[in-house]
């Protein structure tokens, strides 16, 4: 028996959770550089437990980056194709830096912050992300790799019921919205967010507590300590982008359907790095566009698998899939052209020589449990 | 009746001419939750190294190859529907497929079953 896909393993950093992943039974793999947690239980198991209960993560792999300088929004806006300008304090959107061709560097979440903006990046992506920023942003802004926190999510039904109970008031923060509370004597930097399509939250805690904020989360028996196994299973489930799989410098928020991320005051002014190309694919039409992929029968088709139309020719390529443990079947997203990516199109996918129904589907795949406010509210 | 291991986690159980093959439960575990196996068709030939069956976890595909030579007598149809039966009785009722065993010198280079056992536990 022989692991046709196992990852590369190269030197490794360690996280500040490190020794307490190993004392909950994590087997830990290299991901982004660092070791991390795969799996405790199981994926699937987690993967279940996130979406009827409350599962802790550890995401300080993941790059926290604040900025601060005259003009910070419009320096930010000439990278990032976000309304950044309307954004109020307290609120976070979900951005891209872009390259000046409109391909995506990374995907980002940012937060406004009173006169600061609060990034958070990917962690196999941050040291390029610090170096076009560091780079393209004018020599007046400056920001802080913040190095010294780790960062927590918290994701799934329960995730309210038991962060409210030590942090009393992130219950009144509705998704994309954050502030800061204190836990005992600890500043923790909390936003209602998240990557798994649950409601939930995303703690900043400085890496010297976050072992005791840890234990103080998984001593209440709803929560369970998550690997990057079900995160994976969860986001895709949830139909959001991972940057290097779903994500690259060769598509654009057109073609990674990800429009919804471009404010209309940006989307009728421009003046965002690869505008003229975006703005061009919005117009016209981009020649290829994600899309959700419900397959037929039960394997598993995951990422490099071809996309073919009813003839067999190649039309684009699975950039993740897997087994969904809600629904008990295969899903995938991938990448087709735009005039096949329509939800009920009819294609075939092949992997290792063996040929797949699959069928175009709106995403997500499982609806998001996210805690908006009523609009006016 | 005797049990056979190989380097890459099957296992071998040996009945007069028949032979009984699954993969271990270090292999199980590695794999983590399985949701899916594809076993040989009956009466296909094998040749050692052939690959044989499918196995996929959440996380991974794996081959399962022919360790030795012989034909497929039955795959074990239970594993479609309810793949995580390898999770839970690697060693039993998750075996894989019977074959015929066509040359039993075949089985000299396996490892037995403490000899497999102590190889793992250095793993």
């Amino acid at each position: 028996m022989t692991d046709t896909m196992s990852p590369t393993q190269t030197p490794t950093q360690t996280l500040p959770l490190d020794a307490w992943h190993r004392a909950k039974g994590a087997r830990m793999v290299a991901f982004a550089g660092y070791d991390m947690p795969v799996q405790y239980e199981g994926i699937m198991a987690e993967h279940l437990w996130v979406r009827s209960h409350a599962g802790l993560f550890d995401v300080s792999h993941m790059g926290q980056l604040l900025f601060h300088g005259p003009g910070l929004d419009k320096a930010l806006e000439s990278l990032l194709p976000g309304d950044l300008q309307s954004l109020k304090d307290g609120r976070l959107r979900y951005s891209m830096l872009l390259g000046e061709d409109g391909g995506i560097i990374d995907d980002l979440m940012a937060t406004r912050r009173g006169e600061h903006f609060y990034l958070v990046v990917n962690g196999a992506t941050k040291a390029g992300d610090i170096e076009q920023f560091e780079r393209r942003l004018p020599r007046e802004i400056a920001f802080d790799h913040m190095k010294e926190q780790a960062l927590l999510a918290l994701q799934g039904p329960e995730a309210v019921a038991v962060l409210n109970a030590l942090v009393p008031g992130v219950a009144e923060l509705s998704f994309m919205q954050a502030n800061l509370f204190r836990w005992n004597d600890v500043p923790l930097w909390i936003s209602r967010s998240g990557y798994t399509g649950e409601d939930g939250f995303e703690i900043s805690v400085v890496a010297r507590d976050v072992a005791a904020l840890a234990d103080a989360l998984v001593a209440d028996e709803r929560v369970k300590p998550i690997g990057l196994g079900a995160r994976d299973s969860l986001r895709l489930e949830a139909g959001l982008p991972l940057y290097g799989h779903d994500l690259d410098g060769n598509t654009t928020p057109v073609t990674a359907d990800l429009l919804f991320a471009i404010g209309k005051r940006r989307r009728a002014e421009g003046g965002f790095a690869g505008a003229l190309r975006i703005m061009g694919e919005i117009d016209n039409g981009a020649v290829q566009k994600r899309v959700g992929l419900l397959v037929d029968g039960k394997q598993p088709v995951r990422e490099g698998a071809l996309i073919l139309d009813r003839e067999g020719n190649e039309i684009g390529r699975v950039t993740s899939g897997g087994h969904s443990p809600t629904l008990g079947r295969p899903i995938a997203m991938g990448y087709v052209a735009a005039a096949l990516a329509v939800p009920g199109t009819f294609l075939k996918l092949e992997q290792r020589g063996k040929l797949f129904q699959a069928q175009v589907a709106p995403m997500p795949f499982v609806p998001h449990q996210y805690h908006r406010k009523p609009q006016g509210a | 009746m005797s049990l056979y291991f190989t380097g890459e986690h099957e296992w071998i159980k040996v009945d007069g001419d028949t032979a009984t093959i699954g993969i271990s439960n270090h292999a199980q575990h590695a794999l983590g939750d399985i949701v899916f196996a594809e076993v040989p068709e009956q009466g296909r030939s094998l040749n050692k190294g052939d690959e044989a069956a499918v196995v996929e976890s959440v996380k991974a595909a794996s081959d399962v190859y022919a360790p030795i030579a012989g034909e497929v007598i039955i795959g074990n149809s239970a594993l479609a529907d309810d793949p995580s039966l390898i999770n839970r009785d690697p060693e039993g009722e998750g075996w894989f497929f019977k074959m015929t065993l066509a040359d039993k010198a075949e089985l000299d280079g396996l490892m037995d079953e403490a000899a497999y056992r102590a190889w793992v536990a250095t793993l």
